[in-house]
C-alpha cells in the first residue's frame, strides 16, 4: 500500500512528454507510460527505437510491439490589445509504430522498426489574425529502419541500422495581412509536397555492469527531407500585373533533427524499475523556412526559425503488481527549442510538464495489452514572433497562447 | 484490478482539460467593461463615411470594413450585442441599378497599363445587380446614406423611389427606408438604440468643395429646400437640424458619440494636384513671361485708347505681367471679372487648390497658363521686333490666356466660406456633445494628422497621399479600410475616455488599402 502511495504521489508530480518544435516523442505504449524513458529499459521491441543495442537482451526468439495514439493538441491565442480570439480545431493525430526483433543467434538480433517520430497537425480557423503566417499545417514523416543488435559481452551491446524516411507536408497560409480579391477573399496560398525521403542511420550501445543496472546510448541522425517540385496553389489572387502569382512548383528543406539520448534504469525492490532518459535534440539546424518558387516573378518566402538545441529530462517508474498487471507512471520536462521573438504559431510551443501513465495486461504468456497517456501542461505565455515582414518592415505577431495535449495510446506486446 | 482503477481519476482529470484555456480569456464577458454605456443595440447615423462608401461607390466589403461595423465588432467582445445589420449591397462592384438602369458608377479600382503604370479606373469586372427598386425588409443598425447632408436626416420622403429622377430622394435610403415617406432619424430611433453614433455635416460643405465652389453659400438662407446640391449649408440650420438629431436619438435613452468633421480640403482629392505643377524649363520661362509682358502692355495700349489716364492704365495692368521661372510655378485660375480684375485671371495664391479630377492632360497643352498657337507665336513676334499688333492681333493673345476653370479650383474666397461653415458646424458638435454628456469625437484632429506626416502603424506610416498613403481610397475623398478603421479607432478612444468604458481598439495594419484589379475598359 505504501508502495502504492509513492507511484500516486510521482504520477502526481510528473507532467508529461510532448517534444518541443514538431518533434512527437510517442514511439511505445510502455515507454510513454514511463514518461517516454527507455534507453535503457530492457522490455519489449520498443527498443527498436529507444535502443537497439538492448534489442539482443530480450530473452524470446521474437518480439513485436504495435501500436498507436490518439493526439489531441490544440491551441488557444489572444491579444488583449485588440481582443483578437483564435482557437485551433486541429484533427487528431494518430502516430503509429511497429517493432519487431528476431533473435539470430545468442549474440545477434536482427530487427525492423517503423515510427513515426516528427510530424504536426494544426489548424487555426481561416483567416484568423495570424493567418498570414499560418492557416494550416500538416507535416508527416514515417521512418523505417532495419536493425542489428549485437552482445559484445554479457556486459555491453552495439546496435543500428540504416534509416529510410518518407515524408509529406501540406502548408497553407494567407500571403499577407491584407491583400485580397474584388470579393474580399484572402489571397493565399497552399504547398504541398508528399513522398519526400532520405535516409539516416541510428547508433545505440547498451551498458549493463550488474543485474539491476543498465546505462543507455542512442544518436539518431539528423535528416533533411529536401522536397522538390511540390505544387504551389495559389487562390483568391487579385486579377493585376502586381500581384503575379500564378501556380507554380516549389523546393524546400525541411530538417528532422538529430537526436542523442543517454539515459539508465535500475531495478529495485524486484518489482521496481526507475528510469531516466536526457534527450538533446539538436533543432539547430532548423535556422529557416524557406520556398523557393520555380516562377521566377513570385518571391521567395524566407521564415526565420532560428530554433536551439533543446534538452528533455524523462522520468519513469514501472511496477509488477502481480502477472496479470504491471503498472507503469512517468514525467518528463520538454524544453521548447523556439527562441523569444520566434514563436511561430505552426507550431506553437513552448516549455511544457509532462505527466503519464500506463499499464500492461499480460492476457497470455505471448499476449500484453499496452495502454498509456500522456498529459502534457504548457504555461501560458506571452509571445510574438518578430520576423514577418511587410514593405521590408518587421511586422511582429504577438499576443497569449497556451497549448494543451492529451494523448492516449494503445498497443500490443507480442512474445515467442 | 482494484489498484488499475484508482488511477481512472487521473485518465479523466486528462481528459477534462484537453481544450485549453487561458487565465483570463478575452472572450470572457468582463474581461473589458462597457463602462456607463451600453453597447447592446448600436445604430449609426450618418452619410457615406458612415455607410462604408470608398471608391466612388458603395460595394459589400466596403461596408462590411465600415467604421460602424468595425466598432460593432468590437462591441460585441465587451458584451452581449445584438447583431449589427447592415443594408448590404448585391455585389462588390458598387453601381446602382434603377429599373435595370445603371444610375451610379462602380468602384475605382487601381489597374494597371500596358506601360505598366498605374492608374484608378472604373471596374468593368461584373455587371452591377443592386436594383434600388428592389427594397430590403426590416430595420438597419447602420443608417449611413451616401450623399446625406445633416437635413436629409429629418427630411421625409427622402426614400421615396419616385423623388430618385428629381433629386428629392436618395437611391442608397430608398434601399431600406421603412417605407417612402419616412426619415432617417425616424428610422434610427424606432430601433430603440442603446448606443447611437453619429457623423454628419460632411456633405454640407463636401460636395460644394469637391464641384470647385460652383455653388452658393447659403449662410443667411434659412430655407434648405431651396438649396442646390452644390451649396454650403446654413450654419444655423445644420445646428438646428443636429440638435433635433441628437435630442431625438437621446429622447430614447440611447448614450452616444458625435463626430466632429474632418478638414474636407485636407483630403487627396484637394491635395494631389498641386498648384504649382507648371513646371518650365528657363526658356519657357523666358517665352511665357514675355507673353504676359505682352499682354500687359496689349492691355495698357487698350485702356489708353478708351482714354484712361497712362498711370492708372500702367496700375491696373501691370498685374497681368506675370513672371515666371525655371522650375515649379502655380497656374492661373479664372475669377470674376472685377473692375479691379477686367481680364477676370490671375495667378493662384499658395493657399488654393485644384481638384483631383481636373483635366491633367488639359494642363499639360497650356490650361491653367497659355495655349500657344502658331497665330499667337506670330503675334509674339511682332511685338517682339517692336511691331504694333493689330487689334485683332491683340485679341487672340488676350484669348491665349487659359485660367483654370472655377469648377477645377478653390480659391481664396470659397476657402473661407468652406472653413467659416466647418467650423461653425463643428462648435455646434461640440457643444451639443457636452450638454448632452456624449462622447466627441474629434476626427478632424486625428485627419489632420494623417495629412501632416501621418499616423504610425506596425507596418509604416499611414498618410493622405493618394493611392500610396493608406488612408483614403482611389476617389480621394472616403477613406480605406485601413483609414475607416483609424475612424474607429478614434471614436473608440473619445467612447472609452467618455464612459469609462474599455473597448478594445482594433489594429489598423490588419485592414486592406486600395483594391488591385485590372478588369477595367
Amino acid at each position: 500500500m505504501k508502495k502504492l502511495l509513492l507511484l500516486t504521489v510521482f504520477t502526481l508530480a510528473t507532467a508529461v512528454t510532448y517534444a518541443g518544435g514538431y518533434r512527437v516523442s510517442l514511439q511505445g505504449q510502455r515507454a510513454l507510460a514511463m514518461g517516454h524513458t527507455g534507453v535503457a529499459v530492457v522490455n519489449s521491441a520498443e527498443l527498436g527505437f529507444f535502443n537497439p543495442s538492448g534489442l539482443v537482451y530480450l530473452e524470446n526468439k521474437l518480439n513485436i510491439s504495435v501500436g498507436g495514439f490518439g493526439v489531441f493538441s490544440d491551441v488557444v491565442y489572444q491579444n488583449e490589445q485588440t481582443g483578437d480570439f483564435a482557437r485551433t480545431n486541429s484533427p487528431v493525430g494518430t502516430p503509429l509504430y511497429l517493432y519487431a526483433s528476431y533473435k539470430v543467434t545468442d549474440w545477434l538480433t536482427a530487427g525492423l522498426s517503423v515510427y513515426t517520430p516528427y510530424g504536426s497537425s494544426v489548424e487555426w480557423e481561416d483567416d484568423w489574425a495570424g493567418s498570414h503566417l499560418v492557416n494550416n499545417i500538416d507535416l508527416a514523416a514515417i521512418y523505417i529502419q532495419p536493425l542489428v543488435s549485437v552482445k559484445l559481452s554479457p556486459y555491453f551491446s552495439v546496435g543500428g541500422g540504416p534509416i529510410y524516411v518518407t515524408g509529406s507536408v501540406n502548408f497553407n497560409r494567407n500571403l499577407n495581412r491584407t491583400l485580397s480579391d474584388i470579393d474580399g477573399n484572402r489571397s493565399e496560398v497552399t504547398v504541398d509536397a508528399s513522398g519526400v525521403s532520405n535516409w539516416g542511420w541510428s547508433a545505440s550501445a547498451m551498458f549493463s555492469p550488474t543485474e539491476d543496472l543498465r546505462v543507455g546510448f542512442n544518436y539518431r541522425s539528423e535528416i533533411i527531407l529536401e522536397a522538390e517540385g511540390g505544387d504551389a496553389d495559389f487562390e483568391n489572387i487579385p486579377n493585376s500585373p502586381a500581384t503575379p502569382f500564378a501556380d507554380t512548383q516549389f523546393s524546400a528543406e525541411l530538417p528532422l533533427p538529430a537526436e542523442l539520448t543517454v539515459g539508465l534504469s535500475y531495478q529495485f525492490c524486484e518489482k521496481w524499475l526507475f528510469a531516466f532518459d536526457y534527450n538533446m535534440t539538436f533543432w539547430s539546424v532548423y535556422e529557416s523556412l524557406d520556398l523557393d518558387f520555380v516562377n521566377p516573378s513570385i518571391p521567395d518566402s524566407q521564415n526565420a526559425r532560428m530554433y536551439e538545441d533543446s534538452s528533455i529530462y524523462r522520468f519513469g517508474l514501472q511496477y509488477e503488481t502481480n502477472e496479470l498487471f504491471t503498472l507503469r507512471a512517468g514525467y518528463y520536462f520538454d524544453e521548447s527549442p523556439v527562441q523569444e521573438g520566434y514563436f511561430a504559431p505552426e507550431t506553437p510551443r513552448n516549455d511544457s510538464n509532462n505527466f503519464t501513465g500506463g499499464l500492461s495486461v499480460n492476457v497470455n504468456e505471448h499476449f500484453a495489452i499496452d495502454a498509456s497517456f500522456l498529459y502534457s501542461r504548457f504555461k501560458e505565455v506571452g509571445a510574438s514572433y518578430d520576423f514577418y515582414f511587410e514593405d521590408g518592415q518587421a511586422v511582429p505577431f504577438s499576443g497569449t497562447y497556451k497549448s494543451s495535449a492529451f494523448t492516449p495510446g494503445l498497443g500490443i506486446t507480442y512474445k515467442l | 484490478m482494484k489498484n488499475y482503477i484508482k488511477y481512472l481519476p487521473f485518465l479523466a482529470l486528462g481528459v477534462i482539460s484537453c481544450e485549453p484555456e487561458l487565465d483570463n480569456p478575452v472572450d470572457k464577458v468582463g474581461f473589458y467593461s462597457n463602462g456607463e454605456a451600453d453597447f447592446t443595440n448600436y445604430v449609426a447615423l450618418g452619410n457615406s463615411l458612415t455607410a462604408g462608401y470608398a471608391d466612388g461607390a458603395l460595394y459589400i466589403t466596403g461596408q462590411e470594413n465600415s467604421y460602424p461595423n468595425i466598432m460593432a465588432q468590437q462591441f460585441a467582445k465587451v458584451q452581449e450585442t445584438q447583431l449589427f445589420t447592415q443594408p448590404l449591397m448585391a455585389d462588390n462592384a458598387g453601381g446602382l441599378l434603377l429599373a435595370g438602369n445603371q444610375i451610379t458608377s462602380n468602384r475605382r479600382v487601381l489597374a494597371f497599363g500596358p506601360d505598366g503604370a498605374p492608374a484608378p479606373k472604373i471596374y468593368t469586372g461584373m455587371q452591377p445587380t443592386t436594383d434600388i427598386t428592389n427594397v430590403l425588409s426590416g430595420s438597419f443598425s447602420n443608417m449611413g446614406v451616401p450623399g446625406a447632408k445633416s437635413f436629409h436626416l429629418v427630411a421625409p420622403n427622402y426614400g421615396d423611389i419616385s423623388g430618385v429622377p428629381v433629386g428629392t430622394a436618395n437611391p442608397y435610403f430608398v434601399r431600406f427606408a421603412t417605407s417612402p415617406s419616412s426619415t432617417i432619424l425616424a428610422d434610427a430611433a424606432a430601433q430603440n438604440p442603446t448606443f447611437f453614433s453619429l457623423f454628419i455635416g460632411n456633405n454640407d460643405v463636401l460636395s460644394y468643395a469637391t464641384t470647385g465652389g460652383v455653388g452658393v453659400d447659403q449662410t443667411g438662407n434659412l430655407d434648405p429646400s431651396t438649396y442646390g446640391q452644390n451649396d454650403i449649408t446654413d450654419p444655423q440650420v445644420f445646428a438646428q437640424v443636429y440638435s433635433t438629431i441628437v435630442n431625438t436619438m437621446v429622447g430614447t435613452g440611447a448614450d452616444g458619440a458625435l463626430v466632429n468633421l474632418q478638414d474636407v480640403t485636407s483630403i487627396p482629392y484637394f491635395t494631389t494636384v498641386p498648384n504649382n505643377a507648371l513646371v518650365l524649363d528657363a526658356a519657357t520661362a523666358g517665352s511665357l513671361t514675355g507673353f504676359f509682358q505682352a499682354v500687359a502692355g496689349i492691355f495698357t495700349q487698350g485702356l489708353l485708347q478708351q482714354q484712361v489716364p497712362l498711370a492708372q492704365a500702367q496700375a491696373l495692368a501691370a498685374q497681368y505681367a506675370i513672371t515666371f521661372n525655371e522650375g515649379p510655378n502655380r497656374f492661373l485660375i479664372d475669377v470674376p471679372v472685377s473692375q479691379s480684375n477686367p481680364l477676370g485671371f490671375r495667378q493662384m495664391t499658395a493657399e488654393e487648390l485644384l481638384v483631383l479630377t481636373i483635366d491633367q492632360g488639359a494642363l499639360a497643352q497650356g490650361y491653367g497658363s497659355v495655349v500657344l498657337s502658331p497665330e499667337v507665336l506670330q503675334v509674339l513676334g511682332i511685338l517682339q521686333t517692336g511691331g504694333q499688333p493689330t487689334p485683332e492681333q491683340a485679341g487672340l493673345v488676350l484669348a491665349a490666356v487659359s485660367g483654370v476653370d472655377d469648377k477645377d479650383a478653390l480659391d481664396s474666397d470659397e476657402l473661407s466660406n468652406i472653413a467659416n461653415a466647418q467650423a461653425s458646424y463643428n462648435a455646434t458638435i461640440k457643444a451639443l456633445a457636452q450638454a448632452n454628456g456624449l462622447a466627441f469625437v474629434d476626427a478632424r484632429g486625428t485627419l489632420a494628422q494623417v495629412a501632416s506626416g501621418g499616423i504610425p502603424f506596425d507596418a509604416g506610416v499611414v498618410t493622405s497621399q493618394y493611392i500610396l498613403g493608406g488612408a483614403f481610397s482611389l476617389d480621394g475623398v472616403h477613406p480605406t479600410p485601413r483609414g475607416y478603421a483609424l475612424v474607429a479607432n478614434t471614436i473608440i478612444d473619445a467612447i472609452n475616455a467618455t464612459y469609462k468604458s474599455t473597448v478594445p481598439k482594433v489594429n489598423i495594419g490588419a485592414y486592406g488599402t486600395i483594391t488591385l484589379n485590372n478588369d477595367v475598359q
